[in-house]
């Protein structure tokens, strides 16, 4: 089969592999017929995640075709058309039974800080991705599950992460009524939460990015003001003079750990890889935020260490929530909302590529270039 | 009543009212249709799910054909785990090193991780030199010309350390190239000698 492979920073290439083969009795193995690029990969094809090894197929978010099935699989069979959350989980743990889906201790044995994602290099439980023609899907009576006859599969592969990061965020915020929110980052993820945010209540949303079609995209698909912060000295000091001088009420961080804006955290992070990432849309949240606010973390960070102002959120009272999305946990509401129209995850996909350019897909997202959004990945077996 | 100049920050209350739900509700698809805070998917944090699909207590274990390397916070290897890229070569050798030495909670874990994987790729990119798909520095270049590289980064502040990524990934290529005409160089004066 074809597949994405990873060769070393900035490097993939499509390759024959061998197909994907059932491992365990529930596992299924899916025919890919629509995947996506995260901006999670992008962390590892910047080569910022630890143990990435060459040859390794990305790719956490797809759908596609039941091809095959384990010996105890009860739940779905050959043929069925599955939408698959990033999370790989057991559904029986600790953590599973109480619903915390991205944190299961039984589907990783390279790390316990973190559960078991698709494509997501061995720290993540060395499985391969999505960005394939197929895929091994562990847990297929757990995580998988039909798509709807009325979803459109282009809705469905972006709420298998993006977009339920998104409404995730939005819930970390714990926002009340009335609240002024804040969202760092108008990427897939932000414009998402952005969207989110109105839908708990939210009196005012603003966005802030420096990318004007993204920011466009956020006036025109999540209503939200916007903040363009290469047209200010100090975004930090705008965030509080646009709210009174208190700060936002709650901060969600669509960021991660490459974040733009400052150029210490910048060389020091991405660029010579002395601290983890760069954490300046973190420390931008800690200081936007108003003194006992929330700051919602779901941009993504890796387990090397980062420059972060923590004195500041502990002198301003503040509530800190994050996690990898439990991506299935969302979906039955989620599912009402693209139903209604109130979430339209779709508007934001801008590329279409064929599996075999996949490396041009990957530079396009990466350097954002070509007003690129959201690019999705077109498998030949399709 | 105090000074409307004084911010909303110093006194009791916002001073600017929100729009009312009327005008919300107007204005925007689905406002406040989530608006119990106990009434979201995430809330609380920790909760029971009905049915989670496993009708197991503990799954059966997957079967390790080679001994895989897991985290020495794990009581054991975890019944399921990916099978992709055994540990090989000298890179290998050090992600080895890395599970069976360090806890997570260890930098040196880490390092020895991000070690591995540069070791992993120089192991890659030498064999691929003697192949028929040598690798190159950065792959999905021709998009910059295609996907107008210059036109989309047009006053874009991220731009200008762009500048940097040629020397930040081709730099070590042109190392190593270096390095490598030194060596043959003085490896070729030695047997001239
Ligand atoms: N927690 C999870 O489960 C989860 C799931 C999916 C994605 N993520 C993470 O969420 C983040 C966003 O994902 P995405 O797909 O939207 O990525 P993306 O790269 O498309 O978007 C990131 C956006 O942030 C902007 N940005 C950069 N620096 C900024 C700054 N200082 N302030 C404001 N904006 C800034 C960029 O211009 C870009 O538009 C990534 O870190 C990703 O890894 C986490
Ligand atoms: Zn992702
Ligand atoms: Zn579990």
């Amino acid at each position: 089969m074809r597949a994405m492979v990873y060769r070393g920073p900035y490097k993939i290439r499509v390759e024959d592999k061998p197909m994907p083969v059932v491992e365990h009795p529930n596992d299924a193995i899916v025919r890919v017929t629509l995947a996506a690029i995260c901006g999670s990969d992008l962390h590892l094809y910047h080569g910022m995640m630890p143990d990435t090894r060459v040859g390794h197929t990305f790719g956490h978010e797809f759908i596609g075709v039941v091809e095959q099935v384990g010996s105890s699989v009860q739940n779905l069979q050959v043929g069925d058309r599955v939408m698959v959350p990033f999370n790989i989980f057991c559904g029986s743990c600790w953590f599973c039974a109480r619903g915390l889906y991205s944190n299961c201790h039984n589907v990783n044995p390279n790390a316990t800080a973190v559960g078991g994602i698709y494509g997501y290099s061995h720290t993540t439980g060395g499985y391969d991705g999505g960005q394939s023609e197929y895929v091994r899907v562990p847990f297929a009576d757990v995580g998988p599950v039909k798509i709807p006859d009325w979803m459109h599969d282009e809705d469905a592969v972006l709420l298998t992460d993006a977009a339920a990061t998104g409404y995730f965020g939005a819930q970390l915020g714990e926002i009340a009524e009335g609240d002024t929110v804040v969202v760092l980052g108008a990427g897939p993820v932000g414009l998402v939460a952005a969207q989110s945010a109105w839908l708990m209540g939210a009196g005012r949303v603003i966005v802030v990015d420096h990318l004007q079609e993204r920011l466009e995209k956020a006036r025109t698909m999540a209503y939200a003001e916007t903040l363009d912060y290469d047209e200010h000295d100090d975004v930090v000091v705008e965030l509080k003079k646009q709210t009174d001088y208190l700060g936002a009420d709650v901060v969600i961080e669509a960021v991660g750990a490459e974040a733009d804006g400052n150029v210490t955290q910048q060389l020091a992070g991405p660029k010579l890889k002395l601290q983890g990432g760069s954490a300046t849309a973190l420390n931008w949240a800690i200081d936007g935020v108003r003194k006992g606010g929330t700051v919602s973390v779901v941009g993504a960070y890796g387990p090397i260490p980062n420059a972060v102002k923590f004195g500041d959120a502990l002198n301003k009272g503040l509530t800190l929530r994050m996690n990898q999305t439990p991506v299935k946990r969302q979906w039955p509401r989620m599912f009402e909302h693209v139903r209604n129209g109130h979430l339209t995850p779709r508007q934001m996909i801008t590329h279409r590529f064929p599996l075999e350019e996949i490396p041009e897909a990957y530079h396009v997202f990466s350097s954002k270039l070509d007003g690129c959004i959201k690019p999705l990945i077109l498998p030949s077996a399709a | 009543m105090t000074d409307p100049a004084i911010p909303s920050a110093y006194v009791r209350d916002k001073r600017t009212p929100t729009p009312s739900r009327d005008e919300l509700r107007a204005r925007i698809p689905g406002w406040g249709v989530d608006l119990n805070p106990a009434d979201r998917p995430s809330y609380p944090k920790l909760q029971y799910p009905a049915d989670t699909g496993a009708h197991w207590d503990f799954p059966e274990r997957q079967p390790e054909k080679w001994p895989r390397e897991r985290s020495i916070e794990h009581a054991f290897v975890t019944p399921v785990f990916g099978t992709a890229q055994p540990p090989k070569g000298l890179s290998g050798v050090v992600r080895k090193f890395a599970y069976a030495r360090f806890s997570e909670g260890r930098l040196a874990h880490w390092l020895l991780l991000v070690a591995g994987d540069r070791i992993d790729a120089a192991e890659h990119h030498l064999r691929s030199f003697a192949s028929a798909r040598p690798d190159v520095p950065a792959t999905g270049l021709r998009t910059e010309l295609t996907r107008g590289g210059l036109r989309s980064r047009r006053g874009r502040s991220d731009a200008r350390h762009h500048v940097l990524d040629p020397v930040v990934v081709a730099g070590p290529w042109l190392a190593a190239a270096g390095a490598a005409v030194l060596g043959v160089r003085k490896a070729a004066r030695a047997l001239g000698r």
